[in-house]
């Protein structure tokens, strides 16, 4: 069986996929990765789970081009300047 | 080549990188297979010139940090053979391929080492050699490649600490002890030099063209000059290449290495080649039982 | 503790780390072979530490006591000497001298010396990893007439690495019978080839800083 191994480097900090190991069950898996990813004390903690577990989303649909949904989606340079113009313009 | 590769390579020569789950080219894969086996195989050949040295390493220190480095190596192998697994080749496939003659390993590790000094120019040296090639790599094109990349330059770099340390010690020591830095040097000098490979362009170079290596085999040797020389000269050892000079615009200049030499190495003719595959294939068919009952309860 | 009780340890640490270590690079499979090399190097480890207290007491220090006293002056039990090729065997001497060792170590952390306690306690918490790898393997192996084989042959020279008060709680623990058992004392062939190979490169300069 394919563990996929997942690591913490310091507490806080997000899991990231590290690698993997083949091991027959959970406790040589145990056994085998704390040493491949933790015999130098550099991680804080590693979650190991079966490939299989693991269901990966590679593919989306965006057809509609929904950019209301995207930082890219908006112009706000435009009317800021004519914005400030008037704001100026005021006082 | 069709479309699909051709924005393939286009893709990958701007600097973008695949995953193990992306359509790949046919000759992409194959190289990219090779390459990685190789240098799997190298990392577990590379255990075995060291590893009887932990044996008769002459402290306790040095037989941990020995002992933790040949192990680094173990664990680079087997970081690197699961890349490869993961691309499709099983890896009793690459293992029998390494023990046919089928598969390489890297020229370095067919040679014998016969004195502590080796152990210390091995570390300081060889390691230095083979660092400079993975740092080529980590920007490579397979990402899952790339990745473990980081974790093996972060632990060759203690190697290379410790490597100093033991030279560092024998040069500090008795004459005895320093002749026998220089004269593993002299030993090693060649095989170092013939490390990197042919001075190919990099425009011939398939490994750049698909961008799993970013750097050419001179370029790399010649960072390994530009970094090392420097420090074997200023301890007062000599290097045993008379042409070997930096000349006034940073190249360094040297004898042609022995390309045959080479060659007839890595094809499996090297002085200790045979025994060292033989031996690997000895406990490799010894303990078949052993992976038998693992595989039986996975 | 007597520094002489605590070199027996110590050898016993030392000898076996020195023996597993000779695994690295040719383990069963990559993932074993990381693992088993750690156990090793905690071993010498803790006979580094262990070396060092009896260094205190005897005026020296850990590398020489490690490496210079003559083959007949270690303490080493039989069991960590015996030079064993396969795996099988292998792994039978890690399972029986980690239960030994539990009962031994047990019973360092009550002793009166705070110093040897202590290490002891350090000593026990590595070794919590290492007994759950020997019980991993045990599980998965004990199926498997060669290692239960192996067991068995060792079984006399797991008893002699604990003092004889000791024995009955390992035989408990490990589910066989105390039989006589192979006592600390004589060296094996074994044991001066051994000792000629790690000490090979320091005697070549004695004296000398490595």
């Amino acid at each position: 069986m394919i563990f996929e191994v997942f690591r913490q480097e310091k507490k806080g900090q997000p899991f990231a996929h590290a690698g993997s190991v083949e091991a027959p069950d959970a406790a040589f898996a145990d056994a085998w990765a704390r040493e491949q990813y933790g015999r130098r004390g550099e991680s804080e903690a590693l979650w190991l789970v079966p490939r299989d577990a693991v269901h990966a989303i590679t593919d989306w649909a965006d057809e509609f081009d929904l950019k209301y949904r995207r930082v890219d989606g908006y112009s706000i340079k435009e009317r800021l300047r004519i914005a400030r113009e008037r704001a100026a313009g005021n006082s | 080549m069709d479309a699909r590769t051709e924005e393939f390579v286009a893709y990958v020569q701007e600097g973008g990188q695949v995953e193990a789950t992306d359509w790949l080219p046919e000759d992409y894969r194959r190289k990219l297979v090779k390459f990685i086996e190789m240098h799997a195989n190298s990392e577990l050949m590379g255990v075995l010139p060291e590893r009887e040295w932990i044996l008769k390493a002459p402290t306790l220190q040095r037989k941990l940090a020995l002992t933790a480095k040949v192990q680094d190596e173990v664990g680079h192998a087997q970081l690197i053979y699961r890349v490869a697994e993961d691309l499709g080749k099983p890896r009793e496939q690459m293992f029998a391929d390494l023990l046919s003659g089928k598969a390489k390993f890297h020229n370095v590790f067919h040679y014998p080492t016969k004195t502590w000094g080796d152990v210390g120019v091995i570390a300081w040296l060889v390691d230095a050699a083979a660092i400079i090639s993975q740092k080529a790599l980590l920007k490579c094109s397979y990402a899952p490649y790339a990745r473990i990349m980081k974790k093996i330059c972060w632990e060759e770099s203690f190697h290379i600490l410790h490597g100093r340390d033991v030279i560092l010690a024998m040069m500090t020591g008795t004459d005895a002890q320093r002749e026998l830095v220089q004269e593993a040097l002299d030993r090693w000098w060649g095989p170092l030099m013939q490390f990197h490979g042919n001075p190919i362009s990099r425009d011939e170079d398939p490994m750049w063209f698909w961008r799993i290596k970013s750097q050419g085999n001179e370029e790399a040797r010649q960072q390994f000059l530009e970094g090392y020389v420097p420090q074997i000269w200023e301890l007062g050892l000599t290097v045993p290449d008379p042409k070997l000079r930096r000349n006034d615009d940073g190249v360094w200049e040297y004898s042609e290495p022995d390309w045959d030499e080479l060659k007839s190495v890595v094809t499996g003719h090297g002085p200790r080649s045979q025994d060292r595959l033989d031996f690997r294939r000895r406990f490799l068919e010894q303990e078949t039982w052993v992976r038998d009952v693992l595989a039986a309860a996975a | 503790m007597r520094a002489n009780a605590l070199l027996a340890i110590a050898d016993d640490e030392l000898i076996l780390g020195w023996r597993d270590s000779e695994w690295t690079g040719i383990a069963p499979t990559l993932e074993e072979d990381v693992a088993f090399s750690s156990i090793a190097q905690n071993e010498i480890g803790h006979a580094r530490a262990l070396y060092a207290l009896a260094a205190a007491e005897l005026g020296s220090d850990a590398d020489a006591l490690a490496f210079d006293r003559e083959p007949d002056e270690y303490r080493c039990a039989p069991l960590v000497e015996l030079h064993l090729l396969d795996w099988a065997h292998t792994i039978a001497r890690r399972y029986l001298y980690e239960e030994a060792d539990r009962v031994r170590v047990a019973a360092l952390k009550q002793d009166e010396d705070a110093e040897l306690a202590g290490l002891a306690a350090k000593i026990d918490r590595e070794e919590t990893y290492h007994r759950l790898h020997a019980e991993m393997w045990a599980a998965r192996l004990s199926g498997e007439p060669r290692f239960r084989d192996a067991v068995e042959e060792l079984w006399p020279y797991a008893l002699g690495v604990l003092a004889p008060e000791q024995r009955d709680e390992l035989a408990r623990r490990v589910g066989l019978d105390v039989v006589d058992a192979r006592e600390r004392g004589e060296h094996s062939e074994e044991f001066a080839a051994l000792h000629d190979e790690m000490t090979e490169v320091r005697r070549s300069a004695p004296g000398a800083q490595w």
